[in-house]
């Protein structure tokens, strides 16, 4: 665990207590079944909006709290957990672009409204099932914006799109009268029950946020990477913790599962492997916090959370037996939504090879 | 080429392959070319479309879903090599072996070799035709790996037996007409107090409920047994005998699980033609992206090598006779192997590969998705794993027996 201010920690076993008490596994279960698309819990939102958590990153000109890329990571890990749903995390990475590449009147008309939680965003980056952001048939004409946006996460309450279209990034407005018509969310049903759609954007008005560096959509992409990787971590804890837990108490051969030496070795191994990625994570947090080798850290972080979650998730399952694969168990949601997140902004293929750019060979 | 000269065994051959040729053409119903058995999977309901009815009956009929099982009982009788070349033939017709089940794959070649004669012939010939279904009976709440911990009983009430207890994760439960089931018979000794005993899913007293699984499926069910009576010549073998029956029972399911269950089966497609239809191709037609490439070539090199595992198993199991604890090491190299596949398959398929339900997703696609989460359960039921590597440490490599 890195080391954390007061602040830090404070703001850490707050966000630890509260996703415990309010959003357990049986919340999201509740939103799994009530089948609405946007997938997440509105009280549950509203709350986190209220404890400050949508301005974590945001400066306090602009109604934030500015904590810092680590702190909004130890609420995304705490998130993870559980596998609470919720636009945090599109929201907050929706205002790292407007940071990062908006003019000061962009950065002034919508970092305030994200930072309370008045506006869901969210990025409309891919246009397959693979990422690949640097190959975008979207296009602007005009001010118009125009493409289709492949597997958007949260996009069923999104008012405002951060969209990645050959020549930049611009924010579309879904909500306003102008754009009336030319957004259509079509939901994606996936196997993690959270909200995905293909989002079409025929003419949008559209904003460019021009006032960015030459690589902005690497930049924001670093950010989802790592937040992503947070979330991740979370997970990936929950899974080894409640296998644990469940070794110790589960008896066969008159023993508790947990003394066979086999298990052992195993639980053994994958808190190696646990700790690995907690150190790619949080070194991905401290390199954004201090602006530094973030390409490198993002992609380390991203290339570690997917290979030590995939593990994770299956031998948690693995070692769980036949209980494992009941619906009744929470351990197949951190499956399912595992498999979702190493594809997202990134698989293990793509990390690599952009780690071996980056790295230049 | 020297031609070499045509033998009489080669004339029996060719004649056996013109027969199965001609009953192809005769009775494979051509609209079920190249779709899958619908009885082999455990994971669904059994109902059948008629053209599906007409091919199992023909089959069936003929033993020929059990080819090498003795005609006595209905089986084909064939000879392995006959056995394979009707293999061969199904195969190139585009047609499958309607005849499957646990029946099939498990109880069947146990009640052979352990049950009596008027077992075999009452419960022998239905699972032939594929008339009867059967689930079996062997896990409890407390009695997963440590299967021989199991308590349901079997209390001795002159002419039948009073059984009661709970199973679990009874696959196909709810569709079952029978269960093959390890009871408890003496409570004095843990292995020598199980006995093998066969119970009717209708009788009074059984009830079935169905538990949901990862994959959104319920295809096993918890059972409840309640004062069932079950008659005495439903027992198979002695009493007492049912641990060394049903672990034989277990070494046939191994064997059968090795081709990856539902994964090994699931989505006929080649690797690298699925990853071509997701990923571009460079001039020379190479998978653009490397790591994918690198990542399957290792996957389809090491599937190459437990086939051929598995080929040399047999013919060393022919040899020996029947099947043994090397059905423990297919077991783990299969199912591993065929949950690697399914991770590929949804890999290769990014996002897309990952779709529930609903609008966006081709049937092949929503397919995989659910194979690869019910193929999480081939490294856990049969015997986990785990307790395959404890079987060849101790069994088949001699090492110390610590538990
Ligand atoms: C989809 C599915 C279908 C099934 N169908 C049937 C069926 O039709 N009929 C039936 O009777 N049963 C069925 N089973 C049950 C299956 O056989 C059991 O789940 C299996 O034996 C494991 O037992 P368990 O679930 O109690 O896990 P546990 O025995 O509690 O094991 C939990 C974990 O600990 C490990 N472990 C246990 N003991 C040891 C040890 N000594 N050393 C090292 N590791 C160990 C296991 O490998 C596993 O990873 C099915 C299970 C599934 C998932």
């Amino acid at each position: 665990m890195a080391v954390l201010s007061e602040e830090q920690e404070m703001l850490r076993d707050m966000a630890r207590e509260w996703v415990v008490n309010e959003s357990p596994v049986a919340k999201f279960r509740a939103v799994r079944a009530s089948g609405e698309p946007r997938a997440y819990d509105l009280a549950t939102y509203a709350t986190m909006a209220q404890m400050g958590w949508t301005g974590v990153i945001i400066p306090e000109a602009f109604g934030g709290t500015d904590f810092g890329w680590l702190s909004a990571g130890m609420i995304f890990e705490e998130m993870g957990k559980t596998v609470t749903a919720s636009p945090l995390m599109a929201t907050t990475l929706t205002a790292a672009a407007i940071m990062l590449g908006g003019s000061d009147e962009q950065k002034a008309k919508w970092l305030p409204q994200l930072a309370s939680g008045a506006v869901i965003g969210t990025l409309a980056i891919d246009e397959g099932p693979h990422h690949a952001p640097h190959r975008l048939a979207t296009t602007v004409a005009n001010g118009r914006l125009t493409g289709t946006k492949a597997f958007v996460h949260e996009a069923h309450d999104a008012a405002l799109f951060v969209v990645a279209a050959a020549d930049g990034l611009y924010v579309v407005e879904a909500d306003s009268a102008e754009n009336a018509g030319s957004v259509r969310v079509a939901t994606r049903h996936l196997a993690d029950m959270r909200s995905h759609a293909l989002v079409m954007f025929e003419g949008a008005s559209a904003e460019k946020l021009a006032a960015g560096p030459e690589d902005l959509l690497d930049q924001l992409l670093d950010r989802a990477r790592i937040l992503t990787a947070c979330e991740m971590l979370g997970m990936a804890q929950a899974v080894f913790d409640t296998t644990l837990d469940y070794l110790k108490q589960r008896v066969q051969f008159n023993q508790a599962l947990s003394s066979f030496q086999a298990l052992q070795h195993r639980m053994a191994d994958l808190f190696g492997e646990l700790a690995m990625m907690r150190s790619a994570v949080e070194g991905g947090l401290q390199a954004l916090d201090a602006g530094m080798m973030v390409a490198q850290a993002a992609t380390i972080a991203k290339a570690e959370a997917n290979r030590v979650l995939h593990i994770i998730s299956r031998e948690g399952v693995q070692l769980h037996g036949g209980i494992g694969m009941t619906d009744e168990y929470d351990i197949g949601f951190y499956l399912k939504r595992a498999r979702v997140l190493e594809s997202s902004w990134g698989s293990t293929s793509f990390l690599k090879d952009r780690f071996a750019k980056i790295s230049g060979y | 080429m020297a031609t070499r000269p045509m033998t009489d065994k080669d004339a029996a051959t060719d004649a056996f392959r013109q027969e199965v040729c001609q009953f192809l053409t005769d009775h494979f119903p051509p609209e079920l070319k190249g779709k899958g058995n619908p009885m082999a999977g455990i994971e669904s309901d059994l109902r059948e479309t008629e053209p599906q009815r007409r091919w199992r009956e023909s089959m069936g009929s003929r033993g020929w879903g059990t080819p090498t099982w003795p005609t006595a009982y209905g089986g084909g009788g064939l000879s392995r090599k006959q056995a394979a070349i009707l293999s061969e033939e199904l195969t190139r017709a585009g047609a499958y072996n309607p005849i499957g089940g646990m029946g099939v794959m498990m109880f069947g070649p146990t009640l052979l070799e352990y049950g009596n004669e008027q077992q075999k012939q009452e419960h022998i010939p239905p699972i032939c035709r594929g008339e009867i279904r059967w689930c079996q009976g062997y896990s409890e709440p407390n009695a997963g790996s440590d299967l021989a911990n199991l308590q349901t009983t079997a209390e001795d009430k002159g002419d039948h037996y009073l059984v009661n207890g709970q199973k679990t994760w009874t696959s196909g439960g709810q569709w079952a007409d029978k269960c093959f089931c390890l009871v408890r018979t003496d409570r004095s000794d843990k292995h020598k107090g199980i006995s093998f005993l066969l119970i009717d899913m209708r009788a009074p007293g059984v009830e079935v409920r169905p538990i949901r699984m990862i994959s959104g499926l319920s295809p096993f069910c918890e059972t409840f047994f309640t004062d069932v009576k079950v008659p005495k010549e439903n027992l198979v073998g002695r009493e007492g005998e049912g641990w060394t029956i049903g672990k034989r029972l277990l070494q046939h399911e191994r064997t059968n699980l090795s081709g990856g269950g539902s994964t090994g089966r699931m989505t006929g497609q080649r690797l690298p033609d699925l990853a071509k239809k997701y990923h571009e191709t460079d001039a020379s037609g190479a998978l653009a992206d490397k790591v994918l490439r690198d990542r399957i070539a290792d996957f389809e090199i090491r599937w190459g090598a437990f086939l051929l595992t598995a080929r040399r198993a047999a013919e060393e199991s022919k040899a020996q006779g029947g099947v043994s604890e090397i059905s423990s090491v297919l077991k783990k190299l299969g199912t591993k192997l065929g949950q690697e596949r399914s991770e590929l398959i949804i890999g290769i398929m990014g996002l897309q590969g990952l779709g529930w339900e609903g609008e966006g997703f081709s049937e092949t696609e929503l397919a995989g998705v659910r194979a690869w989460l019910f193929g999480k359960a081939t490294t856990i039921y049969g015997g986990s794993t785990e307790i395959q590597n404890n079987i060849i440490a101790k069994r088949v490599l001699g090492m110390l027996d610590h538990q």
